[in-house]
């Protein structure tokens, strides 16, 4: 259980945090050039942060106690597959989600 | 195109966001379920989309609550995610600047990945647009996006706790993280970035209150950026 405290916290600070990091250059920097190993660095954030996240709870699941699961981990697979092949964002989310159903149903 | 009027702007602009909508709905919906799973009331769960409306953060620090993580190790984590806004940010600036104060306030409180990538892709393709009209476009692209989000997590919420477990919802973010992530390695330096940061990411997944994901980002960001240069300048030798 989440306590309040933190939540309020949570959405209060990120979301003051949020707008800055948006209002940051439009609002504060105006029209000046920014430095380009910045620029360079920031392209690479969602990208590194986002499989960081992931990759943890596809090893490791919460839901088997931590223990490596075969049918998730397939699932996993199969969404990056469906997405490097289609580059639909859709399709990959669909086809993950009936894997992980096929195969906790099979072998579960 | 710098004789269409403004309202007429604000509809080009509707019409290309509009189709987001398909992203945004089943998205937004998700966050509002696993809000409300997690413990959340509906009404906590609609204000963090509301104040935040940045959907990857709200996974991440939801995540990240649910499993007892200090508060400041949620705060960073999840601002790590958003700082991509800031290249939006600093990418816009040129095209509305100019604009004022409040509007750019505004702009900046919608700028989402579906308004920038609208945006940007019009701006850059008719420069002659003047200010006013690019904030026409820009908030005609943020009119379909936006309120769907805010509609969608109430939505979600609502229906939330009648999920029964065997849907394996826990397994629901790390689905769609990943569909996310896959269209964004447009280049080999951002599948340098994320292999290394998936690596580091597992090496580090016992350093205590969760710093292996701020220290994986890293990892996986400074990874990107050198291959990037590296590539670059492969490519200006063999010319």
């Amino acid at each position: 259980m989440i306590d309040s405290t933190t939540l309020w916290t949570v959405i209060i600070v990120l979301g003051i945090g949020t707008f800055l990091i948006r209002f940051s250059f439009i609002g504060l920097v105006g029209n000046r050039a920014m430095p380009e190993w910045l620029l360079r660095h920031l392209r690479y954030t969602a990208v590194a942060v986002l499989p960081a996240l992931v990759a943890p709870l596809v090893a490791w699941p919460a839901a088997t106690g931590g223990e490596p699961d075969a049918p998730r981990a397939l699932a996993a697979l199969a969404t990056v597959l469906i997405g490097l092949l289609t580059k639909n964002v859709f399709a990959s989310i669909i086809g993950g989600a009936l894997t992980l159903f096929a195969m906790l149903y099979l072998i579960g | 195109m710098s004789t269409s009027t403004t309202k007429s702007i604000f509809w080009q602009g509707f019409r290309d966001g509009a189709p987001f909508v398909l992203v945004v709905i089943p998205f937004s919906a998700l966050f509002g379920v696993l809000g409300t799973e997690a413990g959340l009331s509906v009404f906590e769960t609609l204000t963090f989309s509301v104040v935040v409306i940045a959907g990857a953060a709200q996974f991440t620090a939801l995540q990240l609550m649910v499993e007892n993580v200090p508060t400041l190790i949620v705060l960073a984590s999840a601002l790590a995610v958003n700082l991509r806004m800031a290249m939006y940010s600093a990418h816009l600036t040129p095209f509305i600047g100019a604009a004022p104060l409040w509007q750019r306030a505004l702009a900046a409180y919608f700028t989402v990945d579906q308004s920038y990538a609208c945006s940007i892709a019009k701006f850059e393709r008719e420069p002659a647009l003047s200010v006013p009209q690019r904030m026409a476009y820009f908030f005609g692209a943020v009119a379909p996006v936006c309120p769907m989000w805010y509609l969608f997590t109430l939505v979600g919420a609502m229906i939330g706790g009648r999920i029964p477990d065997s849907f394996a919802l826990d397994f629901a973010l790390p689905i769609t993280f990943l569909a996310m992530i896959t269209p964004m390695l447009r280049t080999f330096a951002h599948v340098v970035a994320a292999v290394v940061a998936i690596g580091v990411a597992l090496i580090c997944a016992d350093v205590p209150y969760n710093l292996g994901l701020i220290i994986a980002g890293m990892a996986g960001m400074v990874a990107g950026a050198r291959t990037e240069l590296w590539a670059a300048n492969r490519k200006v030798d063999v010319q």
